[in-house]
This record gives structure tokens, sequence and C-alpha cells, in this order.
């Protein structure tokens, strides 16, 4: 489980010193995220080491979420003045987003693979 | 009486107390999710968020000294992002064989996401601060973050607005896809994951692994594909 953390934080701290090195509109973790699937492909035995402990930070991704989350109570002011139309406008654009994705999606599936799944 | 003072002043001041607390309330959280079958509404940020908020208000505690406990479980955004090649590499042979289906429903997705609600707000009124602050809410947070910043935008209260469409995302998504009739785990799992980052991961998994699986790719993709595409949006609307 350490060498897994220790593999998991090299390649964010890689990542992060790239972004900032080339001042890459690209965020650390998502390159770190990059940097890993890659030594995958190369050295397939490090999926499995690493493994477990991903499943397991990814097991309680939802809880991650929740200091971010609180964060509204430092924002009442701004939200209660404007709750209805921030409100309307987050239920619409993720709702539009996820139909404009989801059949977009099925569409180039069928096209690509002749309509047979 | 001045014992409890004394102890009081002393967990105030230390980050055990807010850590613990953010923790135990996610664990009876997810009891109730647990109790109440899994049901789409019953969204386990959500209901942590409802249960420290007035705990926080109730105690005088300002964000900051709360941030100071959970920065620590906030940190692990980061590894949760890199983590996220693992069940990328695991399902290799079915993100290979959909690769253009992918492509295409992420260039899609991320526009309609960010355009959208750019315009709404515009048409709303709402502030310019507030309209920066959202272009990247479809983003998983510590990417959001960066790009409103970098935007000028206002980092807290994108952090708020990406969590609000993660949930939002996060309890729609099942009622939403069973009413158009899609049934392909793959694009449902794709599509929350573009539109709602990690909070709809995490329902996609909750849901099905191979949705799951889907919905980090796309999670992970539109955080690549909106910094670069937030900017240019933003500068195009207003």
């Amino acid at each position: 489980m350490i060498r897994a953390i220790a593999i998991i934080l090299s390649c964010q701290l890689a990542g992060e010193a790239t972004a900032r090195a080339l001042s890459l509109p690209v965020p650390g973790p998502v390159i770190g995220f990059a940097l890993l699937f890659t030594l995958f492909l190369l050295r397939p035995a490090l999926a499995e080491s690493v493994g477990s402990t991903a499943r397991g930070i990814l097991a309680h991704l939802s809880l991650l979420f929740v200091p971010a989350g609180v964060g509204v109570v430092g924002n009442l002011d701004l939200l209660s003045r404007s709750w209805l139309p921030i409100t309307v406008v987050l239920v619409l654009s993720t709702v539009v987003a996820m139909i404009a994705s989801v059949f977009t999606f099925l569409a180039v599936n069928r096209m690509t693979r002749g309509g047979h799944d | 009486m001045t014992d409890v003072a004394r102890i009081w002043s002393y967990l105030s001041t230390e980050p055990l107390l807010w850590l613990t607390c953010t923790i135990a309330i996610y664990v009876i959280a997810e009891a109730i999710v647990g109790r109440l079958g899994r049901r789409a509404l019953a969204n386990p940020v959500l209901i942590s968020v409802c249960l420290i908020a007035p705990v926080l208000w109730l105690s005088d505690t300002p964000y900051e000294t709360y941030f100071e406990g959970a920065q620590f479980i906030h940190f692990l955004l980061g590894p949760a992002t890199v983590a996220l090649a693992v069940p990328l590499y695991a399902n290799l042979r079915t993100v290979f064989q959909t690769a253009a289906p992918i492509l295409a429903a992420l260039f899609v997705g991320s526009i309609v996401a960010a355009l959208s609600a750019v315009l709404l707000a515009k048409a709303f009124g709402l502030p310019d601060q507030v309209i920066l602050s959202l272009s990247p809410k479809s983003t998983t947070a510590p990417v959001a973050l960066g790009i409103s910043e970098a935007l000028g935008g206002l980092p807290t209260l994108t952090a708020v607005l990406v969590i609000l469409t993660g949930i939002i995302g996060a309890i729609t998504v099942t009622p939403l896809m069973n009413v158009m009739q899609i049934t392909d785990w793959r694009a449902r799992g794709f599509a929350v994951g573009v539109a709602a980052h990690g909070i709809g991961t995490a329902r996609a998994f909750q849901v099905n692994e191979l949705a799951g699986t889907f919905a980090g790719i796309g999670m992970a993709l539109n955080a690549i594909l909106t910094s670069i595409l937030a900017p240019i949006i933003v500068a195009l609307v207003l």
C-alpha cells in the first residue's frame, strides 16, 4: 500500500512540476493521471500493485468533495441573492450537457460499428 | 465549565476536530443513503454538507478553521484524479473500441456544458464574476479552481458551483437516462462524467462498474479539454 501511495503521489508531483515548468493550462493531477496510465502501458505489473489502493481511494470519491461543498457557508450571501437563476442555470446546463453527450456517444457508436450494438 | 472551555479552545485550534467531524458525518450520510436504498436523491455529499454547515454555524466556526482540518481530505482529490488511471487501464480494450464515440461525446458534452452555463447566466443578468466562476463548473474541483482563478473568477464560489453541479448531475442522471430509455452503460456513464465530474462518477460507480469507468474517463478527459476551452468560451461570450 505504501508503495502504491508513493507511486501515485510521485505521478502527481511530476505532473504538478511539469504543469508549472511548462506553464501548461492542464492541471498537475491530470498530467499525473496520464503519466500513471503511461507507466501501466510500459509496465503492466505496476497496475497490480497500485490497483487496490487506487480503488480504495475511488470507492470514497464522494467524501473528498465534502470540504469544498461546505464552502457554501462562505458564499451564502451571494448565493441567497441570486439562488434562483444560479439553480436554473446549473440544472439546465447540466441536464442539457448530459443529453447532448449521451446521444452523441450513441450516434457515433452506431456509425463506427455499423449499428450492431 | 472552565474545563469545557479549555477542551473547546484546544479542539477548536487543532485540525483533528473538523477532520474527524467530516469523516464521521460522511459515515452517517452513507448510512442514510444505504437506508434509503441508494436512491439518486439521497446524495452523500449533499447530506454531509447539510449536516456540517449548521454545526459550523451553531459553533460560530469560520470556514477557514473548518478547512484547516478538512484540507487533509480535500488534498486527496489530487491523488484520486491520478488513481483514475487504474480503472482506465483495467478497461483498456473497451475504451479503445469506443475511442470515436468517446472523443465525439467529450467535445459535444464539454462545449455544451460550459457554453450553455455561460449563455444562460448572461441571459439571467448574473454578474460577470459569477459567469467567470461558472464556466468550469462541469470539471472536477481541483481543476475548476485553477481555471476559475486564471480567468479572474472567485475560486471559492467555483468550488460551490462545481459541487452543486456534481450533485445535480448525480441526482438527475438515473431518472433522465431511464426516461430516454438509454441502456448503454458506457454512454450513460460517460455523459455523467463529462457533465458532473467526480460526484457524477461516484454515482455511476454506485449504479454500475462499467458506467463508473466511463464516467471516470469522461471526467479526466473533460478536465483537460475544459482547461483549454473555458478561456475561449468566456472570451467569446463576455
